[in-house]
């Protein structure tokens, strides 16, 4: 396996047929640091957060409506003497219904699109390897689509809290995430409210709902954002950082008591004191006196600088670049550059690319599928893709696009991926791009192209027997080389 | 009020006397081949215990849950202490037909609140994450007879705990076009020198083959299509043992309608596998788990946190049913761990090598050193599976 190789496929995403073999491998890397857009035209007609969230507020005004009539007929119905409690109906406000469908949908376009947008970012891009390491971090940050505001949302975390950090500061990353409205909605951090707050005092002195702490988003900036699990903290570290964290929340969505008193412009980011733990916080044995936001906001920068968090993402790297099992003395090599710089990702990317172990060659990784499928289509040449067709495929590959399912995000083995069914479907998809190359396309040329002086025999003599070009491409894109990097 | 003593177990239409051991007659290693089969039905993402089974009867209750107490309104009593939660209405008539058993308070070793730490130990069978590298069912198959030890997962990976030494296939029904035969056998070949891939094709193969083209379109609800699809893949010769995953059980904010519609999909899981496997069904043990319960305590949010013991189902015509057992903790504050969550007082690791080694008559304590290697405690000796 030529070093040449190992550039284009484990860093990254698959030649393209047009592409030249990069003849310095590592100097073609660490260019691409310069010369990577955050907002590529691929990314230029994604909708903006204020038409997503503004759709979701009219979804939510509609549900809410749908919700008061249905109640109201309940009511009403349970007031006629006899007559047997009625089931919940849905036409108790057809209007409602169908305001809540119709900007449901709309909010299922904008992620269709975005999910498009992504791909042919990634198959157009001549920065891939920086292409991947978006891909890695918004994975690190993962949310997932199972929650409806989170829909529309999720692209827009990755295009505004990830792409223009990713060759920044980690911390700057991180701070930028725990304040996108997705994740504050995903996590539930949006509805958090600190029991002593202004507005948990007057919920408690309603005897109203109980309403307040949530500790979701704090639990998961500590063990999968930063320190990662199992590093020391614990419980009643989480329930301080969460009472820290109350006041974090997103206008212009609130319903309930809170929402009067959330300001600002629909989406944005909010810091709602009248929703905020007040007091001192002590957090792993250090005490947070500040005042409003910034309490919380020392606490993420703590977190970012410490060396558990260091260690924590130099494994999820070393493991995505290295294999399965990341090599310790590569770990240990990042998460010094990594606390060297104050968390300086692109001086931890060049340690990466300076290091042996991610040269390593023979296969170390198997391409998940989202990676399987931008190689295999930057392999044919495409550059654009109809979004329904980008969003099913994915979904029956078994990787739906920003639906991981869990904070956790994708897993990054081998044996989450290599499936027998999953391996099939692989077969499936690849008949599918081979038969719309038709044959335009040599695919014994292309093999030579996409692994330069890499190729095993038994792939090169496969192709070369297969029936038909189409069927040679098809065998080209499941071949052991080409599900591996 | 004797039942809610920390020490009693709770048994209804259960012999009293079920705590003593009858010891199984064939108890031997080597067995002949039955038509046994065992499907494990995962949780992921923590379920709530005290809602799906609630404990109606304990005076704590009330007070504790808020408005989740409205979630038992509708639901049967069983035991006359605790309440299912109404939507698992088909899992509330193999209890009355004597073919489910709740285990409430139960838990895994694992004592944080990681989901993804607690799974592993769930699916591993470890004592703490990532100390073992297999699955606790992969294990199992090395105690059964080849035949019998056949698994699938349903899924198009296979999940942590069949992962191991032991092949193990996956299937998940696809919408996509099926590739031509040609392709297939030209794959095959070019997977020849490749022992991963050729180990995972032969498996896909080989189960490809024996689900047959009409689990291309399922329809119905989701649940109600991965219930029959198993039931399919467990009456033919592909499988006897399989794995179902469930997600979306952490239920942080708006609980009541996103677990109503959980359990809604898991009652058709069971009730379609139930009826796919017909005669069948009495041959057959499911085992429904999750990696740790919730706070007892609603949070702010109108959903509850991550706790620690939740509940655990045993269902199944081979299930020695009709009861609840719980060494119930109690809901008071001092009875809470670390006074927010149910207190695990049954070890699931016990509960599980119990129900399978009596399922498959293996012999108890081999069968918890196989498949729970850290595990200190005995298997469950009450009956749980009909002799």
């Amino acid at each position: 396996m030529l070093s040449t190789t190992i550039a284009l496929n484990r860093f990254g995403l698959g030649a393209r047929p047009g592409d030249q073999p990069p003849a310095d491998p590592k100097r073609w890397l660490l260019g691409q640091l310069d010369r990577f857009q955050p907002r590529p035209q691929a990314l230029a007609q994604v909708p903006s957060r204020t038409e997503v969230v503004g759709q979701l507020a009219e979804y939510l005004a509609a549900q809410q409506m749908a919700g008061r009539a249905k109640r109201q007929l309940q009511r009403a119905s349970m007031q006629v003497e006899g007559a047997l409690p009625q089931q919940p109906t849905k036409d108790a406000d057809p209007q409602a219904d169908a305001t809540k469908r119709y900007f449901r949908q709309s909010i299922r376009d904008d992620y269709l699109v975005m999910n498009a947008a992504r791909l042919d970012s990634a198959l157009t891009t001549d920065t891939p390897f920086v292409e991947r390491l978006v891909n890695f971090w918004a994975n690190h940050f993962a949310v997932s689509v199972d929650k409806l505001p989170v829909i529309g949302l999720a692209g827009l975390l990755e295009f505004e809290a990830i792409r223009p950090h990713v060759l920044g500061r980690f911390s700057d990353m991180l701070l930028a995430v725990e304040q996108h409205p997705a994740m504050l909605l995903y996590l539930d951090q949006a509805q958090s409210i600190g029991p002593d707050s202004m507005v948990g005092e007057r919920i408690a002195m309603r005897g109203g709902k109980q309403r307040g702490l949530n500790e979701n988003l704090g639990r998961e900036i500590m063990e999968l954002h930063t320190l990662g699990v199992r590093t020391g903290y614990t419980q009643a570290d989480v329930t301080e950082f969460a009472r820290a964290l109350t006041g974090w929340t997103v206008s212009g969505l609130g319903r309930g008591p809170a929402a009067r008193l959330i300001g600002g412009s629909p989406g944005q980011f909010q810091f709602a004191e009248a929703l905020h733990e007040p007091g001192t916080r002590t957090i792993i044995g250090k005490k947070y006196a500040q005042d409003g936001e910034g309490q919380a906001r020392a606490v993420l920068l703590d977190l970012a600088a410490s060396p558990a968090t260091a260690k924590h993402l130099s494994t999820k790297l070393a493991r995505h670049f290295a294999g399965d099992d990341p090599p310790p003395a590569l770990v240990e090599r990042l998460s010094k550059a990594y606390l060297a710089t104050g968390g300086d990702l692109p001086t931890v990317y060049r340690a990466l690319i300076e290091s042996p172990e991610p040269w390593a060659p023979r296969p170390l990784k198997f391409k998940n599928p989202w990676n399987w499928t931008v190689s295999a289509l930057r392999a044919v040449g495409t550059e654009q893709v109809e979004p329904m067709m980008a969003t099913n495929v994915l979904r029956q590959l078994g990787q739906p696009t920003w639906q991981p399912g869990s904070p956790a995000g994708w897993d990054d083995i081998a044996a989450s991926w290599a499936g027998p069914d999953a391996l099939v479907r692989r077969v499936e998809v690849a008949q599918r791009i081979a038969d719309k190359a038709g044959s335009t396309v040599d695919a014994r040329a292309l093999a030579q192209k996409l692994f330069p002086e890499s190729l095993s025999e038994p792939t090169r003599t496969g192709i070369a027997r297969a029936e038909s070009p189409a069927e040679g491409l098809a065998l080209l894109l499941v071949s052991p080389e080409f599900v591996r990097r | 009020m004797n039942m809610l003593s920390r020490r009693s177990f709770i048994h209804a239409g259960g012999a009293a006397g079920a705590l003593a051991t009858f010891g199984f007659p064939k108890m031997a290693f080597a067995r002949a081949n039955t038509q046994r089969r065992f499907v494990f039905i995962i949780q992921r993402g923590a379920a709530d215990g005290l809602s799906i089974l609630a404990p109606t009867g304990d005076p704590s209750f009330a007070g504790i849950r808020g408005d989740f107490v409205q979630d038992s309104a509708g639901g049967a009593k069983l035991a006359s202490f605790f309440t299912l939660h109404p939507a698992l209405a088909e899992t509330a008539k193999m209890y009355s037909d004597k073919q489910a058993l709740f285990v409430h308070a139960v838990a895994s070793p694992y004592r944080d609140r990681s989901h993804f730490d607690g799974q592993n130990v769930l699916e591993t069978g470890g004592s703490a994450a990532y100390r073992l590298k297999d699955g606790w069912m992969n294990r199992l198959i090395g105690l059964l007879p080849a035949d019998e030890g056949k698994a699938l997962a349903l899924s198009t990976t296979v999940p942590m705990a069949l992962r191991g030494t032991h092949e193990v296939s996956s299937y998940a029904s696809s919408q996509l076009p099926t590739p031509s035969d040609d392709l297939l056998a030209r794959v095959a070949s070019l997977y020849e020198g490749d022992p991963q891939l050729h180990e995972l094709w032969s498996a896909a193969m080989d189960t490809r083959m024996k689900a047959g083209d009409s689990m291309k379109s399922s329809s119905g609800p989701k649940g109600a299509a991965t219930g029959a699809l198993a039931a399919k893949m467990l009456l033919g010769d592909g499988a006897r043992m399989a794995m179902i995953e469930t997600n979306g059980w952490d239920t942080h904010s708006g609980q009541r309608g996103r677990l109503n519609a959980q359990l809604r999909d898991l009652d058709q899981i069971v009730a379609s596998l139930k009826t796919g496997l017909g005669p069948e069904w009495s041959n057959t043990l499911v085992v429904v788990a999750t990696e740790f319960g919730r706070t007892a305590r609603p949070n702010g949010t109108g959903g509850t946190d991550h706790g620690q013991a939740s509940v655990s189902m045993l269902l199944g015509g081979a299930v020695a049913g009709g009861k609840v057992i719980a060494d119930w903790p109690g809901l008071t504050q001092a009875a809470l761990y670390e006074g927010r969550d149910l207190k695990p007082t049954t070890d699931l690791d016990a509960l599980i090598a119990g129900a399978v080694a009596q399922h498959y008559v293996l012999e108890p304590s081999r069968t918890i050193a196989t498949l729970f290697p850290e595990s200190r405690g005995a298997a469950v000796k009450q009956p749980l599976i009909i002799a």
